[in-house]
């Protein structure tokens, strides 16, 4: 029984396990061609100080339309704005915004949201009660109401973005998750590490909330897509991310009374926006085909 | 259909080398292989087989309705003369449900829950004919009648969820049958319900042959069912079908290995674990794009010969003298069976030790505090729900104690208490000397629980998908301070391995890499992992397919033999129970009413209900005789037990008012078999054995 003769496959690596999960992507056309945006617009942010012909917040020559020559010889393609800046280098430049702030509070309304539900869905009773009716409070308020209490309270920045949408966006992930764990909890495997006497955290962090996963990917990338039209109303709000720095919301916002006669200064952020939403809700789309099948 | 398909004589189905695939991303893959059979009117037909065999896409295939990715490769379906592949998609809708009616697996799928059962009913006529609505329902009204069901009226005007499972998948046959239909398919139609309650509806399909003269294709993993509703039988295995004869051909002169090894594998009555033990059929099902060249069963066969058996081409050859059987083997007229004595996986005699564990008149009352007006005025606004009812006996070391009892009885609350997840009302656990029910499982030493484990019911639930099979064992060995050095965890994960006979390699696999089979021995290991003195067993192997069931019951006794574990065995299979228990607790509602020895439980004198319950389990045997018992009503709830004697409602031996005014007394017609009945000695006495074996002397059921 105890010969060491027969030889143990080694463990493959997690991040190897993450990677071949993530080229399941690939049979799905509809996720690839999302994915293809994302990683566009990831490129677009990493690469900004490249790609962007003039500086974001210089003005060159005010209400210049699109493909028009500038002064220094170099072409407007996307135009200017009110003010003369190039309107491609300050969304380029604001890509950076919206794929920082978005993923951030994605992220931080998921480490929020989750915890409640778990402890919500596997303890049941009173904290389930309690926690419920703070996340259905919350939710009974217009979210862009919501917004504007938060913003106007704790002033206009990219950090209180963050607040804004986790407090928001948690309840949200609360019901799911806790919905995820209802079902989960009844599993023989939770009953067998709670007759082992394992500590209710554990039981919810490891036996349960890997095995919520599939649904929660699909749901943090359609949420993306959400936290990235909130920043941009937001920012048309005007209460994104303070001026000058570029951000597609504002310069929507900004242009809007010249958007009769000059549509460009406003509908190119638009796309802009449009697009990553766009590629976000058609990698979920994917990602949920994905692990459908199988 | 017209009236010349209505005075067809001729066989009602017949299926000739039906071939069926499904196509997926993989490709095509063969699912049914050269399929026939034909089927008389008012005959009926069992199709059997364990899961993956085709049986299911045999009765999906016949109906045409296949799905998206399925379909008929080869071969044709003759129904009533014509070939089903002429049919259009109009008249193929009017077949259904019309001419052909299926009943499923789940009666509660099957029925909407938000129409009322009479409205579902009536559909069904109202849809076919040109009828009235009061034609309709006088129609279904009947209809009802003739399913044995009480109380029709209030079964047209209720929701599916206001009647029993059992009701339930009676009014599913009523559905079925009211448009009275030339061939009704039933696909596992009794599996979801409990046993007392399956004996009733399987009674019922006895009867709608002659009634109606419906023809029936019966679908079912259960030898004992396909001898008591079906003619002839048709034994499926991956996608073939390896013989087909009469029921009694089949049963009793078996010429496939695999057939052979199917009846090796049931607890059939003659079977005891040390005397004739049970006899796995080794290795799994081979995946149907895995299918061996030639005859499929070759690689799992013990008769197996290269250069005959996997020759391809193997087609179904006709026994001699027996018109209608067929085998298909190249080799079955060279078996010699009689000089065949397989080695069983029995545990030999055992000498049981001391007591480990005495459960004294322990109670478990779940309270329910009700907030309607009503109970605010009556004041009565806690109510009980008394799942454990004075709970008593005891267990030894190396013993096997069985609970038995169907759903709802209290079998589960008993091992929660046991686990320490809830804690006994009143009365008394003692564990290796310590009373442990009012130990939670956190107060618990990790000793104490590594000593008490258990094994759970369902493969497909018992291991997280998540975790390694190596990690999830590495756990609890770490969890029960068995080892602590990561070396020696991983050394002794792959003793816990070696222990339920799996390859090494499976530490490092995933759950859903398992089949059922290898997920429950990987159940087993983690049970067994901190050495426990006391397994509970949770109805470990009535999820898995017959032929590893026998093998997973083999391991868990080899286990306890190797270790002197005591096991607390739930069950709902008494054959089961009688093959491998000991000791034998009966349980309804709540309550024990029967425990004793094996020998003594499964002997007369009984209680009612054990009698009741005895005589509902099928017997794969054609050589066995039942009294046929058939409990009317439905259980109880446990919320609103009867009074009395909780069995007074169903039972058929009920004395009178004493019944349900008194609790029964206990009654030891040998001492330590204990009977919870009114009856008296004279009359448990006077009790005659519900299973006989007729006609060979072998030793009775209990010796």
């Amino acid at each position: 029984m105890t010969d060491q003769a027969v030889s143990v496959p080694r463990r493959e690596s997690p991040l190897l396990r993450l990677a071949k999960g993530a080229a399941l992507i690939r049979e799905s056309a509809v996720g690839m061609i999302g994915l293809g945006i994302v990683v566009f617009w990831v490129a677009v942010a990493i690469l900004a100080p490249l790609l962007a012909p003039f500086p974001p917040n210089q003005p060159v020559m005010p209400m210049a339309t699109p493909g028009m020559a500038a002064p220094t010889g170099e072409t407007f393609w996307l135009g200017t704005d009110h003010l003369g800046r190039d309107i491609l280098s300050r969304i380029i430049h604001g890509s950076r915004q919206v794929l920082l702030y978005a993923p951030l509070a994605t992220f931080c309304a998921y480490l929020v949201g989750i915890p409640m539900g778990l402890a919500a869905g596997y303890r049941r009773g009173l904290v389930d009660d309690i926690l419920s009716f703070i996340a259905n409070v919350i939710l009974s308020f217009p979210v862009l109401v919501l917004y504007i209490i938060i913003i106007a309270t704790i002033g206009a920045s990219g950090s209180n973005i963050v607040i804004a949408v986790t407090f928001a966006s948690a309840p949200g992930i609360m019901r799911i998750v806790r919905g995820l764990v209802l079902d989960l909890r009844n599993r023989e495997y939770v009953f067998a590490a709670e007759t082992r006497g394992e500590t209710p955290w554990r039981i919810m962090l490891v036996e349960i909330l890997p095995n919520a996963r599939g649904p929660l990917i699909v749901d943090a990338c359609l949420r993306l897509g959400y936290v990235v039209i909130t920043i941009g109303t937001l920012g048309f709000l005007g209460l994104g991310l303070p001026p000058p720095d570029p951000d597609w919301g504002g310069m929507v916002s900004e242009t809007r009374q010249f958007a009769m006669f000059m549509p460009h200064m406003a509908i190119f952020p638009c796309i802009a926006i449009s697009s990553l939403v766009l590629g976000f809700n058609l990698l979920a789309d994917g990602l949920r085909e994905v692990s459908l099948r199988d | 259909m017209d009236s010349q398909a209505k005075s067809f004589d001729g066989p009602v189905l017949e299926c000739r080398d039906l071939c069926i695939s499904y196509f997926t991303r993989a490709g095509e893959i063969p699912a049914v292989i050269d399929f026939n059979m034909t089927l008389e009117q008012g005959g009926s037909i069992g199709l059997v087989g364990e899961s993956g065999c085709g049986k299911s896409t045999v009765a999906m295939a016949i109906m045409r309705y296949l799905g998206g990715n399925g379909a008929i490769v080869g071969g044709q379906v003759f129904y009533k003369g014509r070939d089903m592949a002429t049919f259009s998609e109009e008249e193929l809708r009017q077949l259904r449900g019309n001419e052909i009616a299926m009943v499923y697996q789940e009666p509660m799928a099957s029925l909407n829950p938000s129409m009322t059962l009479g409205r579902q009913l009536m559909e069904v006529p109202l849809c076919h004919e040109n009828i009235s609505e009061e034609e309709a329902y006088k129609r279904a009204r009947q209809m009802l009648a003739d399913v044995n069901l009480p109380d029709p009226d209030r079964i047209m005007s209720v929701y599916p969820h206001q009647i029993s499972g059992g009701q339930q998948q009676r009014v599913v046959i009523a559905m079925a049958l009211l448009s009275n239909p030339s061939l009704l398919l039933l696909d596992e139609p009794t599996t979801a319900l409990d046993v007392t309650v399956e004996a009733g509806i399987i009674e019922l399909i006895g009867q709608i042959a002659e009634k109606f003269n419906t023809s029936m294709v019966y679908i079912s993993h259960n030898l004992g069912l396909i001898l008591e509703t079906c003619d002839r039988v048709n034994v499926m295995y991956s996608g073939v079908v390896v013989e087909s004869g009469t029921v009694t051909e089949v049963f009793d002169h078996m010429r496939h290995p695999y057939t052979k090894g199917l009846f090796g594998c049931i607890p059939l009555p003659g079977a005891s674990k040390t005397a004739r033990p049970l006899v796995p059929i080794r290795g799994q099902l081979p995946l149907p794009h895995q299918r061996p060249p030639g005859c499929y069963f070759g690689p799992r066969c013990d008769f197996f010969q290269k250069g005959v058996c996997d020759r391809e081409g193997l087609g179904m050859t006709s026994v001699p003298n027996e018109p209608g059987h067929d085998v298909r083997c190249r080799r079955w007229q060279e078996i010699d069976w009689d000089s065949y004595h397989p080695e069983g996986v029995g545990a030999g005699e055992m000498e049981p030790g001391e007591v480990v564990l005495s459960i004294d008149d322990m109670k478990k009352y779940y309270e329910l505090t009700d907030n309607s007006i009503a109970a605010l005025i009556s004041g009565k606004r806690v109510r009980y729900v008394k799942a454990n009812e004075s709970i008593s006996f005891d267990a030894r070391s190396c013993q096997t104690v069985a609970i038995v009892g169907e759903s709802g009885c209290g079998k589960s609350t008993f091992a929660k208490v046991l686990m320490g997840l809830e804690t006994a009302t009143d009365g008394k656990v003692v564990f290796n000397g310590k009373d442990i029910s009012q130990e939670e499982v956190q107060k618990r030493t990790p000793e104490q629980i590594g000593s008490m484990q258990m094994v759970f019911q369902n493969p497909f639930d018992t291991l997280n998908p998540s975790h390694t099979v190596g990690s999830q064992l590495a756990r609890v060995i770490r969890k029960f301070g068995v080892e602590k050095n990561k070396d020696r965890i991983e050394q002794r994960v792959m003793e816990l391995l070696d222990l339920v006979k799996l390859p090494r390699e499976f530490a490092r696999r995933r759950p859903r890499q398992l089949s059922g089979g290898q997920k429950q021995r990987v159940g087993i290991a983690r049970a067994f992992a901190g050495n426990p003195t006391t397994v509970v067993a949770d109805e470990p192997v009535s999820a898995l397919d017959v032929s590893v069931q026998a093998a997973v019951t083999g391991l868990l006794m080899d286990i306890q033999k190797t270790y002197r574990t005591t096991l607390i065995f739930i069950s709902h299979d008494l054959s089961l129970v009688r093959y491998l228990a000991d000791r034998v607790v009966v349980m309804y509602l709540g309550h024990i009413v029967e425990q004793g020895t094996t020998d003594e439980v499964f002997a007369p004198p009984y209680h009612p209900y054990t009698e009741a319950l005895l005589s509902a389990v099928p017997i794969a045997d054609t050589s066995v005789e039942k009294t046929r018992i058939i409990l009317e009503g439905n259980l109880p709830s446990v919320t609103n037990p009867p009074s009395g004697c909780v069995f007074n409602t169903r039972c058929p031996r009920k004395i009178g008012e004493i019944c349900e005014t008194q609790d029964p007394p206990v009654v030891e017609p040998t001492p330590g078999h204990q009977i919870a009945c009114h009856l008296s000695r004279e009359e448990l006495a006077r009790m005659k054995p519900v299973i006989v074996m007729a006609e060979e002397a072998s030793p009775p059921a209990a010796e």
